[in-house]
């Protein structure tokens, strides 16, 4: 049984994100506050992007965790797509590894509120899955 | 790119005291930089609790997602003289570098094309240098100010 990574960063800390279960992979729970406040009474694009990302990173940590891969991720891409306005509730949201390769990691993540089946938003990243520590003689 | 010849003003100095002190970008501590005729440029100040990797001390990206959401807005109202409710369609970030260690990031958004509906806008982000970017981003904006066109 591999420990489990720490997925929160202290930026998702200071946001307010927590784990809100394990249930078919790992997803996140942003609670609503003015901090995540955008539009008066609507969540902020940025704040959802911030969520997407967290638990798109959550998802490869926790897999690479279960292969007992040591890796160290590097951002490369994200692109949001925002689907309707995020209400004054709490926000979901779950990561889903489409390819996991050597070099880098592609993933699918949805934000979702109330439905699970009415994402908000949903994100494509790219993940850069580098070693650990750099290989000798590289600086 | 047309501009509106009503008489109708945005200026992004002004605005930012009242849009940047509330809600998440206030949370953030954005703050208004400078702006030309379609470009507006927002910092994000340095800050201990932003951070995406303690021990390297680098910037999450999350936090470099809403400035560039919020710059490109900005950007959008000056390019409209106005201020009207638009809703983010799509963002799109690449992540040139990582931002060093306790700098501000600045992101300078442009909005290129305005249609009846939509805006369109790209930009860089940088810590510094501008012809140093740290991330390049481009996004799609919708006007929600008015009834969808059957």
């Amino acid at each position: 049984m591999s420990v489990q990574p720490d997925v929160l960063t202290p930026y998702a800390r200071a946001l307010g994100i927590e784990v809100a279960g394990m249930d078919g992979g790992i997803a996140l729970v942003l609670p609503f506050a003015s901090s995540v406040e955008g539009r008066p009474g609507v969540l902020h694009g940025g704040a959802i992007g911030g969520l997407l990302e967290t638990a798109g990173y959550a998802a490869v940590q926790i897999t690479l965790a279960e292969q007992e891969i040591e890796r160290r991720l590097k951002p490369i891409n994200v692109t949001v797509q925002f689907l309707s306005a995020g209400r004054p509730h709490p926000t979901y949201a779950q990561g889903r590894i489409v390819r996991l390769g050597r070099r880098v990691a592609n993933v699918a993540v949805e934000a979702w509120q109330a439905d699970r089946a009415k994402p908000i938003a949903t994100a494509v990243m790219n993940i850069m899955v580098a070693p650990a520590r750099p290989p000798l003689g590289s600086d | 790119m047309n501009r509106p010849a009503h008489g109708s003003t945005f200026d992004p100095a002004q605005a930012a005291p009242l849009l940047l002190r509330l809600g998440h970008v206030g949370w953030l501590g954005l703050e208004y930089h400078s702006h030309g005729d379609d470009w507006t440029e927002l910092v994000l100040p340095w800050r201990d609790d932003l951070l995406g990797d303690s021990e390297r001390e680098l910037l999450a990206t999350g936090p470099i997602v809403s400035l560039c959401d919020m710059a490109s807005g900005m950007a959008i109202w000056n390019a409209m003289a106005r201020f009207v409710p638009i809703a983010t369609l799509d963002l799109r970030v690449d992540y040139q570098r990582a931002a060093r260690p306790r700098h501000a990031v600045h992101a300078r958004a442009r909005c290129y094309t305005l249609t009846r509906s939509s805006a369109f806008v790209t930009g860089t982000a940088h810590d510094g240098d501008s012809s140093d970017p740290v991330a390049r981003f481009s996004g799609c904006f919708m006007r929600i100010d008015r009834p969808a066109v059957a």
